[in-house]
């Protein structure tokens, strides 16, 4: 049992914990607080991949700003506990076992596969965040124009879908 | 049974220094910040014309212990109809993030050598090569304490007050982040000791070398930007009291409002130590570094500062200040004659002190800001920091990348 | 040393828990925020195999589906204030026909 095993397993089970935790909640913001903890648990296990810049940014970004905005809007509507009607514990049961058989098949195909895929050997000649950037800017800098102008579509069709009506 | 525990610390060495470094750095962190408090008060005390606390100790020194009693003893209701989960964890989440990022600050350059191994001054190793982004990661996460304070509290003023508080600190953090890309741009890593070790980079220029001259928009743009992002003075609208009942931590009595308030205060450290590192050279002295006899500046200072406490100690009015002020000006003057006389000490001492007192003229700044400036109005604070402060830091930016690649191109072919 | 396989049961088991939390919850709100968890799993699939290959693309190409994540929160909790403005319910089985 070695110490990065013992990490992995520790935040394995919070981010499913966390997991579970959105499931099994009664009110959002609840719900929303286990999706942050899943990303923390998640940032932790890049790290421990030895992705750095990746961590950094998953809670810089997906921590601090995304899931900022649900808390912002989950507060503004005024969620409150949501109510389960017969139609959606009737898609409970099978639900549960399809996406078990899903998630089972999945894992079961890629532990057969990846066996013989070992870890390569950590040849950390750039570290990550140079490495990352020296891609970004030379073989991926078409997608890295072409999301900055995503995030400008974004924003704009975000002011204007909560703009107040005019009338 | 000695000996069993000998080697499990020898066994785990790493571990167990790490663990004495955090208690140390947990202890020293929450009696600066009580004392910071009593510098607070003083400080905007005489701006103001008046005493602040002079009578609870000599010179009012005993204040911060006096309050800390109080905010044990006092009561601590639960409102009725929080969120009893969120509202409990709102205080403890931001206490916990505004501790955590000063594990990520390098004190000083040299590590001190005990029992074969090297004890640096920090609790994060010196080579995290995520440093200032790890930082930036821990303040993004520190909106969560304030909007979830707010929205538990059952409260609308709390609600308004927190909302408004978190969409102050996220538009913010962008202009903060923003502007701290120029001297990343300039020092070429992420790592807090490799940006200062940049600034070190011609340390015949001393203070010239530092950061703040080629990055003076940097600064101001990152400066402003952290202020607002700790919520404070001119930017502490939503939680001033003349205005919305004291904002997100109405409904936060006695000791969950103390935490609030260390809170506060570490990330005003926080802050500080970050404009020192990243600004103005961190560890580096001033001095051009063949003046070797700048090195007993820091005695310099020490040994007068001392022997004026002990003779105003003397004449104190009461019997208590006349016995303890004399014995604390001994303390640091002998301090300072002792740094004079151990040579190794005196340059073990010399990174420390110049960070210290870096650190200790912002906080200055902070207090001298809440004393003398007014506060802004929330759209005029917004407006200012999406209309002003975040095109600022792009420019900055801009014209970083240009004068670098310039550099790269032009004058270094010549 | 974590083989790789263990990374990607794990994110097989949070994608599979994901759909499950887009079937079963009724709050659109919850809904979205499964859609988050199944992206943060395939995420930590692409981290793992870059790790395995030796490659940073699978890095570079988890920034972009945050990236994309970003954009299509804003716009998506866009349209959920709309809807919550027009149909004064967040439930998603009251919001099943076009015309009120």
């Amino acid at each position: 049992m070695t110490a990065p095993l013992v990490v992995f397993f520790v935040l394995a089970a919070m981010a499913v914990i966390g997991a579970i935790s959105l499931i099994l909640q009664k009110h959002p913001i609840h719900s929303a607080l286990s999706l942050i903890v899943v990303m923390v648990a998640l940032a932790g296990l890049y790290l421990l991949l030895g992705a750095e810049f990746v961590a950094a940014v998953q809670i810089i970004v997906y921590g601090g700003a995304i899931m900022v905005l649900f808390v912002f809007v989950i507060m503004l509507l005024n969620a409150g506990v949501e109510e389960h009607t017969s139609i959606s514990k009737m898609a409970g049961a099978p639900g549960l076992l399809l996406v078990v058989a899903l998630a089972g098949f999945v894992a079961a195909t890629i532990a057969k596969s990846t066996e013989s895929v070992q870890a390569a050997p950590q040849t950390a000649e750039m570290a990550s965040t140079m490495g990352i950037s020296n891609m970004l800017f030379k073989e991926f800098v078409y997608p890295f124009e072409l999301t900055s102008f995503l995030i400008l579509v974004a924003v704009l069709g975000a002011i204007v879908l909560a703009q107040r009506e005019k009338s | 049974m000695i000996s069993f525990f000998s080697n499990l610390l020898s066994a785990n060495a790493e571990l167990a220094i790490t663990v004495v470094k955090i208690v140390l750095l947990l202890f020293i962190v929450l009696t600066v910040n009580a004392y910071l408090t009593w510098f607070e008060r003083k400080v905007v005390a005489h701006i103001q014309s008046r005493w602040g606390p002079h009578r609870v100790g000599p010179h009012g020194l005993l204040q911060p212990l006096a309050d800390g009693v109080k905010f044990l003893f006092k009561e601590d209701p639960t409102p009725a109809g929080v969120d009893k989960f969120v509202y409990y964890l709102a205080p403890l989440l931001t206490l916990t993030l505004a501790m955590t990022s000063i594990a990520l600050i390098p004190f000083g350059p040299n590590p001190i050598r005990l029992f074969n191994h090297d004890i640096y001054l920090g609790i994060a190793p010196p080579d995290v090569n995520i440093g200032i982004l790890a930082l930036f990661a821990i303040t993004a996460l520190g909106v969560y304490g304030v909007t979830l304070a707010g929205w538990s509290s059952n409260n609308k003023y709390s609600l308004l007050g927190g909302l408004r508080s978190s969409a102050q600190m996220i538009s913010y953090e962008l202009a903060m982040t923003m502007s701290v890309v120029g001297v990343l741009l300039m020092a070429g890593s992420f790592n807090l000791k490799k940006i200062i070790e940049a600034q070190a980079h011609h340390p015949e220029w001393g203070i010239f070398g530092w950061n703040i001259w080629p990055q003076i928009l940097g600064f101001f743009c990152f400066f402003v930007a952290a202020i607002a992002e700790t919520n404070r003075a001119p930017f502490d609208l939503p939680e001033a009291e003349s205005e919305l009942t004291a904002g997100f931590h109405t409904e936060y009595a006695s000791f969950k409002f103390a935490m609030f308030f260390i809170a506060e205060y570490t990330s005003m450290i926080t802050v500080s130590c970050l404009c020192s590192i990243l600004f103005f050279g961190g560890w580096l002295s001033p001095f051009p570094a063949s003046w070797t006899f700048t090195h007993y500046f820091p005695s310099a200072v020490l040994i007068p500062f001392g022997l004026w406490v002990i003779w105003d100690g003397v004449r104190y009015e009461t019997l208590f200040g006349r016995i303890i002020l004399p014995g604390a000006g001994t303390a640091i003057a002998g301090l300072g004659a002792l740094f004079m006389l151990w040579h190794g000490g005196n340059e073990f001492i010399q990174g420390p002190f110049w960070l210290l007192s870096k650190i200790f003229v912002f906080l200055f700044v902070y207090v001298w800001m809440r004393g003398t400036l007014p506060r802004f109005r929330y759209d005029q604070l917004m407006s200012y920091g999406w209309k002003l402060l975040l095109p600022l830091s792009i420019v900055n930016v801009i014209i970083t990348s240009f004068v670098i690649l310039a550099k790269m191109t032009w004058w270094g072919a010549k | 040393m974590v083989p790789t396989s263990y990374y990607v049961i794990l994110s097989a088991i949070l994608f599979g828990l994901g759909v499950f939390a887009f079937i079963f919850k009724r709050n659109v709100i919850t809904i979205f925020m499964s859609i988050e968890l199944m992206l943060n799993a395939v995420n930590l699939a692409f981290v793992a195999f870059s790790q395995a290959l030796g490659k940073l693309d699978g890095q570079v190409f988890v920034l972009f589906v945050i990236v994309v994540a970003a954009a299509e929160a804003a716009v998506g909790l866009g349209i959920i204030i709309l809807i919550a403005r027009n149909r004064q319910t967040l439930n998603v089985e009251r919001v099943d026909l076009l015309k009120l």
